[in-house]
């Protein structure tokens, strides 16, 4: 079982020792990453999703429950520990969504009869229903996105999630954290969308290719998230209605959703 | 001397991937030459030229680029050896499915690009399945289920080997990769065996043979309904 990861400190892209020495991470608990493009985020969840041991460019090391893990976790999807999703990524593979699936449980070692649920939960992400015999490559944004988190939550299933910058997909960014985030895991999610940021309860802090500080995040920044949530699903909905060719009636400050001192 | 081959289909990534893992060789103050081989056209030798790596060019043209690479190793040698290496590094087009570039003591390197889909692992042949090392590019671009399946794909063709997952771009997996060239056996020109036989079937089209009709086939032949037969004298 895996009670913590920590990220033992490397150098900065100048070169510079970190300006931490250690940072411990709990199961159970949500990390944020933020920073400008270009601050190492990216670099910072791939030491992770590599259990880096000083061998990769930043010099950091990762450690398992306060040790070195072994080099078969590193490697063996069969033992890997660590599920990650990223902006960049797409399905490229010329397969239906079902076949894929369960490819994919093979290759995990998992059930492969858990093709209909993994759909099922990605269908309440995104407003566009996906079917199985569906060819992966005609699936749009949404779709994708909401496929690989629920594969992530069904089939990779891991006791680490690596979310990068999955904010601007259309798709519902609390359920999909919360689908995720199951009994006792550990996420980190890279994101410049407040929302999922003020989710966190820390946030790490990124400036080039080093971690500057983290900071806890405050009572008042997590109610907020909540708000911003509410927006978020309203936009959502119109979306879908704009979408579907439907018009507009109610207003957004009708939707008695928003605190006081938003709707001005 | 320690001689690395790396092989991948056009594009895989080779040369982005070997120039990160080439600065990591040189932090370690290694000397190393670099050889790139193509079919028609590269301007790769100059990349490498740029980051300070001796570096000679060769095109193959109408020649199997992996015979090419074999026959003129001798040369590729000398030229490290005057460079005072210690390592050389050959860079090949791997366009010849049937062929692969690997000498028995040279350590093999397999390119392959992860977004060209999870059959390709089954289609590129021996510079695969005979490869010591694959390096999988541009998993960045896909989700990593897919990056898992493809994986699984690779170690059905080549059980033996290490994967290593690398980004042409931000330079993952070049330090574990500059490791492995540690672990290559040491090279002897004048011993060395080619890995993968040269290909069996060969006909009179390969040396100039223009007319098609079935009455002038001669050679080693596979028939589409999958026999082989030998016609000829
Ligand atoms: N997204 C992404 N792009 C990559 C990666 N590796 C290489 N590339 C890009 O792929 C393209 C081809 O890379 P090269 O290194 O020139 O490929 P090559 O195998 O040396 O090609 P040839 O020598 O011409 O056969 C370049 O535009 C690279 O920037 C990677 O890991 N991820
Ligand atoms: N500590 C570091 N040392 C050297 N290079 C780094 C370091 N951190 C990041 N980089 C490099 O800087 C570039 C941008 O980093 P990236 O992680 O993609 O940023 P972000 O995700 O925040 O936009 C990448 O090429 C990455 O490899
Ligand atoms: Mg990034
Ligand atoms: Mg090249
Ligand atoms: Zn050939
Ligand atoms: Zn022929």
């Amino acid at each position: 079982m895996i009670q913590s990861i920590s990220i033992l400190a490397g150098r900065n892209k100048t070169g510079r020792t970190e300006k931490f020495e250690r940072i411990d991470i709990h199961c159970g608990e949500i990390i944020g990453i933020v920073g400008p493009t270009g601050s190492g985020k990216s670099a910072l969840i791939e030491d992770i999703e590599q259990l880096a041991q000083r061998d990769t460019t930043t010099n950091r090391q990762i450690l398992l429950n306060g040790r070195i893990p072994d080099p078969d976790l590193r490697y063996d999807p069969k033992k890997k520990l660590i599920a990650q999703l990223s902006q960049n990524m797409n399905f490229l593979a010329d397969m239906s969504v079902e076949e894929f699936l369960k490819l994919h449980a093979k290759c995990r070692g998992k059930n492969p009869n858990l093709v209909d649920q993994v759909i099922e939960a990605a269908n309440a992400l995104t407003g566009e229903p996906i079917r199985k015999d569906m060819n992966l490559t005609i699936l749009s944004g949404g779709q994708s996105r909401s496929l690989m988190v629920a594969d992530v939550a069904f089939i990779s299933d891991s006791p680490i999630v690596l979310i990068d910058e999955i904010e601007n997909a259309g798709i519902k960014k609390h359920e999909a954290l919360k689908l995720l985030s199951g009994n006792g895991k550990i996420i980190l999610v890279v994101t410049h969308d407040p929302i999922l940021a003020l989710m966190t309860k820390r946030r790490i802090i990124m400036k080039t290719g080093g971690v500057e500080k983290v900071i806890a995040t405050t009572e008042n920044e997590m109610e907020l998230s909540v708000h911003l949530n509410r927006i978020d699903q309203e936009l959502l909905q119109i979306r879908e209605k704009v979408r579907h060719g439907q018009e507009i009636t109610s207003s957004f400050f009708n939707a008695e959703t928003l605190s006081p001192e938003f709707a001005e | 001397m320690k001689v690395i081959i790396v092989a991948g289909t056009p594009g895989a990534g080779k040369t982005a991937v070997l120039l990160h893992t080439l600065k990591v060789l040189a932090d370690e103050k290694r000397n190393v030459s670099a050889v790139k081989v193509d079919c028609l056209y590269t301007e790769d030798h100059l990349r490498f030229q740029n980051i300070g790596i001796p570096t000679l060019m060769g095109l193959s043209r109408d020649m199997c680029p992996d015979h090419y690479t074999i026959y003129n190793l001798g040369e590729m040698i000398d030229f490290a050896n005057s460079n005072q290496s210690e390592t050389l590094i050959v860079e090949t087009a791997g366009l010849c499915h049937r062929c692969a570039p690997y000498t028995e003591n040279c350590l093999g390197v397999c390119v392959i690009d992860a977004t060209t889909g999870p059959n390709t692992p089954l289609k590129v042949g021996p510079f695969l399945s005979t490869a010591n090392v694959v390096v999988i590019t541009k998993g960045d671009v896909i989700s990593q289920a897919e990056r898992e399946i493809f994986r699984e794909r690779i170690l059905e063709m080549n059980p033996n080997c290490r994967i290593i997952e690398a980004n042409g771009l931000t330079g993952k997996g070049s330090i574990e990769l500059a490791s492995c060239f540690d672990e290559a056996q040491t090279f002897s020109y004048e011993q060395e065996e080619l890995r993968h036989n040269a290909p069996f079937s060969i006909c009179t089209l390969c040396v100039g043979e223009t007319r098609i009709h079935s009455q002038h086939h001669r050679g080693v032949l596979r028939h589409i309904n999958g026999l082989q037969e030998y016609i000829g004298e």
